[in-house]
């Protein structure tokens, strides 16, 4: 059984962008985007991080606030492309 | 009135005021105009005999005492400019610089002497030395050491040099961006035009107490040392010590009536914050003036309510121009304020322009270097005449217009407002990025006490690092500090890293060390 979703991603966000950071003060629902956790180039490498973990393939369209804002909402995003494929 | 060089101001004030205290040495007791005046005669005949000569250059590597404040003078006497060196600096980088001004004779208390010399004689010359030994009782170490060399044999009495206004009075090495320090050369009539613009702003009078807090190799220490001479006034030596601590500090100055207090902001945030000032009389307190860094606004929120009596001067101005813009900060600060004080406007001895990267102006709301002409600016960087010239604008006016390197914006009220350092702009993503306006931005959170934020190469480009100290020692939230800067910067420029330290490296000038941060 692999992790779930929510802690995978979590991990990655510690370790790649918030290095020093309380695990526990990353929630579910903390802004990344709007937060100023991730600029253009940290979302990006967000984006690669859940294609290739995930086996999904995300459109330009869906890179955006709405869908990788918070953890909640990758989750979402990630359960959603997931069954597409 | 015919201006006056240096050492003729302090010759005026032992004639004036014979018996005033000109300087409070806390462990060596008060010295009088006179006596100060004396030793420092004493002293240049002396260095004449030793074949000091106008325009040479005497060094010191001294404790700050009533000693050092004569040998400056002595030095001067004999037309000499006086090169002070850092105490607590490495023997190797004094020795350097001492070395790099072709100093004719240094002074240097005995605790230093085996080192320098060591480090002289690596550098293929040892200059003569005159060596002060910690005497027995309230002699200064300056006489005892004068006594014992003129047993051997007295010198004959030397005139004092009057020297000219254009004169090198002293040079004060700052860090060069070479990583070798450079001599920012100081005339008599750049430095009389500063002290000059103090007594016009300040009024000092023979009554005012001056606290010497900062190192003599600090330009602050010339409106500390000089400008009471100016008036008979007495100058408070504040030790290395007792001067980095705020418990031991605050007492010290209320039980010493200091009446000018002059200092870079962070030892009177401590102050504030663990001085317990209410329990301590300051009634003699009646100006607060500081420059070097700027001043949290929160500290100095705290500092003004609890001491709401004296006037408070923010000065600016780096070395090359000496204080060059001035504000005065009309309490009380508002609860709401976060933005940090502008630095104001320019003295006036000075006047300004700002240009953009090309040396043109800007327009009058603009953001741009401030560059800076007037009587104050300095001669040149020693032995550098490449850095020197780049050091000023080539505008074809014949104006000397010396660039500042910082960045500041005019308000619609006439107030210069500090964004940062030229030098510090980096470009992260194809922006500029000012890495002072991130850390002015980190010092309007309620619980950063320190911020310096630096930009460093990583695979994924600039990467900027912020190093943050805390003013309860509480660990923030980095999550919390990126969406804080999030809401106020763009997020371009909100820092990668966060780094969080009980406190951060400082550089002997009190500032935060950028050099340090990068090594960590």
């Amino acid at each position: 059984m692999t992790k779930d979703t929510l802690g995978t991603v979590k991990e990655f966000i510690l370790a790649e962008f918030l290095p020093g950071e309380d695990p526990n003060a990353l929630t579910s629902s903390t802004p990344l985007i709007t937060g100023g956790i991730l600029d253009s180039i940290a979302t990006l490498k967000l984006v690669g991080f859940l294609e290739e973990t995930f086996r999904i393939q995300l459109e330009p369209h869906e890179v955006d606030a709405d869908n990788l804002d918070t953890l909640a909402a990758i989750e979402r995003l990630v359960a959603r492309k997931g069954r597409a494929t | 009135m015919i201006p006056l060089t240096l050492q003729q101001r302090l010759e005026r004030a032992a004639a004036r005021w014979p018996r005033r205290t000109a300087i409070e040495d806390p462990e060596q007791g008060s010295v009088d105009y006179a006596r100060l005046d004396a030793t420092a005669g004493r002293l240049r005949d002396r260095l004449c005999a030793m074949g000091v000569r106008r325009g040479d250059r005497v060094g010191f590597c001294l404790r700050k005492s009533a000693d050092a404040v004569a040998a400056l003078y002595g030095a001067m006497k004999c037309g000499a400019a006086y090169v002070p060196t850092d105490p607590l600096a490495p023997a190797s980088r004094n020795a350097y610089i001492l070395n790099d001004c072709a100093v004719a004779v240094a002074i240097v208390d005995r605790r230093f002497e085996a080192a320098l010399r060591r480090e002289f004689e690596a550098l293929g010359r040892v200059p003569p030395l005159i060596v002060l030994d910690e005497p027995p009782g309230r002699a200064l170490p300056l006489e005892t050491a004068l006594d014992r060399l003129d047993g051997a044999q007295p010198p004959p009495t030397a005139s004092t040099e009057p020297g000219h206004l254009d004169d090198l009075a002293y040079i004060l090495y700052t860090s060069g961006s070479t990583g070798k320090p450079k001599g920012v050369m100081i005339s008599h009539r750049n430095a009389c035009s500063f002290i000059d613009w103090c007594s016009d702003t300040f009024q000092p009078g023979e009554d005012d107490r001056f606290s010497s807090h900062a190192p003599l190799h600090f330009d602050l220490s010339i409106l500390d040392i000089h400008v009471p001479v100016q008036h008979g006034a007495a100058v408070v030596l504040v030790g290395e010590e007792i001067g980095k601590d705020p418990v031991r500090l605050a007492p010290f100055i209320a039980a010493q009536r200091i009446s000018i207090w002059y200092s870079a902001p962070s030892i009177l945030s401590l102050m504030a914050q663990y001085g317990n000032l209410p329990a301590h009389d300051y009634g003699a307190l009646r100006m607060v003036l500081f420059a070097g860094e700027v001043f949290p606004v929160a500290h100095l929120r705290s500092l003004m309510e609890q001491l709401p009596e004296p006037r408070y001067f923010n000065l600016y101005g780096p070395t090359e121009t000496n204080v060059c813009t001035f504000y005065e900060v009309i309490g009380p600060v508002p609860s709401e304020r976060t933005e940090p004080y502008p630095i104001g406007v320019p003295c006036a001895h000075y006047r300004e322009r700002v240009v953009d990267e090309l040396g043109h102006d800007v327009p009058p709301d603009g953001e741009g270097e401030l560059c800076i002409a007037g009587p104050g600016v300095m001669q040149g960087y020693w032995n550098l005449p490449e850095q020197t010239s780049r050091g000023f604008l080539a505008s074809g006016d014949g104006e000397r217009w010396y660039r500042t390197g910082d960045i500041v914006v005019r308000q619609p009220d006439g107030n210069y407002v500090y964004r940062g350092r030229r030098d510090r702009m980096v470009k992260k993503r194809g922006y500029r990025v000012e890495l002072g306006e991130i850390e002015a931005c980190l010092y309007t959170h309620p619980i950063i006490k320190e911020a310096g934020v630096i930009a460093q190469p990583s695979p994924d480009g600039l990467q900027v690092r912020a190093f943050v100290s805390t003013r309860d020692g509480t660990r923030p939230s980095i999550i919390e500090l990126k969406r804080f800067c999030a809401e106020r910067l763009p997020l371009y420029m909100v820092p990668d890293v966060f780094v969080v330290r009980d406190r951060l490296p400082r550089t002997s000038t009190d500032k935060v060390d950028y050099q340090k941060l990068k090594e960590l």
